[in-house]
């Protein structure tokens, strides 16, 4: 049995979560094998059935509604046991992340992070994932017994798969670390995260200081995308750290990647090797970044980024 | 307070990337190797707290010999001790059960490690050390204040930051915000010759099986030539048309 955590938010799966889902039931198909999802406080399950989950296990409990890493972990630990699940599906969420390697040390499991795709093989089980930053990839075999899977974002795509998923409702034992308590969030909810956003809209040095990022946020806006950006940016002050995109900041993996004023730094592309369509604008012909694009236009961002919003407004209107 | 600082051993973030012996080991020809930028921040939020709070920090890398002028660096930076256990990593697991024994055997109230090494981008090694020592754990840490036996600890979620009330014993894995770029500290000569006389300990591996083993290593397929276009129109036909990417 093939097991995924499913995270959602406000009460609906994330689109992370789905794609899970849909790798899942790729690798329950290699192994002849079948999907269960594990829910926490999270959305209408029947969507999880769309993408090939047969069984849900529905925890809901008030005490998880802030994630703790050592609870997450307990109740994912204690349905891996319960299903007798010999792959275990996560994702590259912060909280994946997180709680992945606790999850890894309870069941005894190999776990790899970064996975790209399916895997070439199921047995012996060996996976390929990303990394030197996205710069290569690795097939690694995980030996042991249960396999821990850390899914990639934006790697394997939605697929759907019908099934009716069964809902059960699932009470782990929280055993629960209460030594660690969360104090406070501090989350803009209006607005799209580098981790979910399909389009990344990100500016550097070129824009010569923080009073020209209202046509950035403007772009942003018009996409629906997050906003981003170097990092000598962040280092000025100039946008929150949070926003600091490329090796020593967030990886990006969006399906559209915009860069504005910004030069294409090893470092800075480390961080967007991952995404797949990379646009950029930048004054100077020769900058790094043009190497590792797909579409380009040589040009002052104080024009182009103007006339791009204006286009993009009545382009939008057009297509909804 | 007792620190341990987790050092991993990496190339330098400009390095080229190759691989040699039919594509199993990475190519270390003409690669310089630093100390993990994520483990850089920590290191210097350790010597922050030997100052101002008389902590003593120990730094240790599972690694061959050839890791040991990474550790030099960190006891120039201001570590008191180095530890060298001497076991090539290979996986995360596998070292995370090394250092276990580090951790148990030296004793520490705080063990920091980084987000993620950045040349195999595991990011388990210190969650899976928390575990194994029982130790609480607080990854992606932007920030870290140790009041007694209290942490306050900042994590970075998707979207935003967390604050979380937590203990010692107490694991970490930081990275930038633990201290700002402008804070950390570029060897001087007094330090390096002191590092020169500080203890580096070199320690036998403990028996740890492997839970995964790399096969093979793979670049991704050179891409085709940027399109440059010059006028925005041009773009979003190119976007929608083409990429499908709005
Ligand atoms: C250990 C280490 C880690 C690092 N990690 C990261 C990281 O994670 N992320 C990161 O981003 N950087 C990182 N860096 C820094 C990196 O090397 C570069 O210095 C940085 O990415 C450059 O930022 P930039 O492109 O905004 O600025 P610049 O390199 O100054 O480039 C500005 C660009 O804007 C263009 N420009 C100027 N005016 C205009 C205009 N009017 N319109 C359009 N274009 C214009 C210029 O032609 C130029 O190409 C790291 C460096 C080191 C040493
Ligand atoms: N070989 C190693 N020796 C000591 N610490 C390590 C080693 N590998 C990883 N670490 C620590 O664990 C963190 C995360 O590494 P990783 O899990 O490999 O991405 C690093 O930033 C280091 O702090």
């Amino acid at each position: 049995m093939v097991l995924v955590y499913t995270e959602s938010e406000g009460g609906k799966f994330k689109k992370i979560a789905l794609e899970a889902v849909s790798y899942a039931k790729g690798v329950a198909d290699m192994m002849g094998t079948s999907v269960t999802a594990l829910s926490i406080n999270g959305g209408d399950t029947s969507e999880l059935g769309t993408y090939g989950a047969t069984k849900v296990l529905e925890v809901s409990n008030d005490s998880l509604n802030n994630f703790n890493a050592e609870s997450y972990a307990d109740a994912l630990t204690q349905a891996a046991k319960k299903e007798n699940a010999k792959v275990l599906v996560l994702t590259a969420s912060a909280n994946s992340k997180f709680m992945a390697p606790l999850i890894a040390v309870n069941l005894n499991a190999g776990y790899v992070p970064n996975v790209t795709s399916l895997p070439t093989s199921a047995t012996p089980f060996v996976v390929k994932h990303s990394v030197f930053s996205s710069k290569a990839f690795s097939s690694t075999e995980i030996t042991t017994d249960i396999k821990v899977i850390g899914l990639a974002k934006n790697a394997y795509g939605l697929k759907e798969d019908v099934t009716n998923a069964n809902a059960e409702s699932f009470s782990p034992e929280l055993n629960g670390n209460t030594s660690t308590i969360v104090v406070s969030v501090d989350k803009a909810t209006d607005k799209v995260t580098i981790a979910d956003a399909e389009i990344v809209v990100s500016a550097g040095r070129g824009l010569k200081g923080p009073e020209n990022w209202g046509m950035v946020e403007e772009l942003a806006e018009i996409l629906g995308a997050a906003t981003a950006c170097s990092k000598p940016v962040s280092d000025m002050g100039w946008r929150p750290h949070g926003e600091h995109v490329g090796q020593t900041g967030k990886p990006v993996a969006s399906n559209l990647y915009i860069a504005i004023g910004i030069s294409g730094a090893i470092q800075h592309l480390a961080g967007i090797n991952s995404s797949k369509i990379k646009v950029v604008i930048n004054t100077d012909a020769e900058a790094p970044f043009f190497k590792a694009a797909d579409y380009g236009i040589v040009g002052d961002a104080f024009e182009v980024i103007p006339q791009l919003n204006e286009k993009l407004k009545i382009f939008k209107a057009q297509n909804g | 307070m007792k620190i341990l600082v987790c050092i991993s051993h990496v190339p330098d973030t400009t390095s080229k990337i190759n691989f040699t012996d039919g594509d199993t080991k990475f190519d270390t020809n003409g690669v310089q190797f630093v100390i993990n930028p994520n483990d850089e921040f920590g290191l210097t939020r350790a010597m922050w707290f030997k100052e101002k709070q008389g902590a003593t920090v120990h730094v240790v890398n599972v690694g061959g010999p050839e890791t040991e002028p990474t550790l030099r660096k960190a006891l120039a930076i201001g570590a008191d001790e180095a530890i060298r256990v001497n076991t090539p990593a290979t996986d995360g697991f596998s070292v995370a059960k090394q250092l276990t024994a580090v951790v148990n055997e030296g004793g520490y109230d705080l063990v920091i490690g980084g987000r993620e090494s950045i040349d195999y981008n595991g990011g388990m090694v210190p969650g899976m050390l928390a575990k194994l020592t029982g130790a609480n754990f607080v990854n992606t840490c932007i920030s870290l204040e140790i009041d007694g036996n209290n942490a306050t600890a900042i994590r970075e979620i998707d979207g935003g930051k967390e604050t979380l009330s937590t203990s010692l014993p107490l694991v970490v894995g930081g990275q930038k915000g633990l201290v700002e770029e402008s804070d950390l500290r570029i060897p001087n000569m007094r330090g390096i010759m002191q590092a020169r006389s500080k203890p580096l300990t070199v320690k036998d591996p403990v028996d740890a099986s492997l839970e995964t083993q790399t096969l093979a290593f793979e670049k991704p397929a050179p891409k085709g030539a940027v399109k440059l276009v010059d006028n925005v129109d041009d773009l979003i036909s190119l976007l929608h048309n083409e990429a499908k990417a709005i």
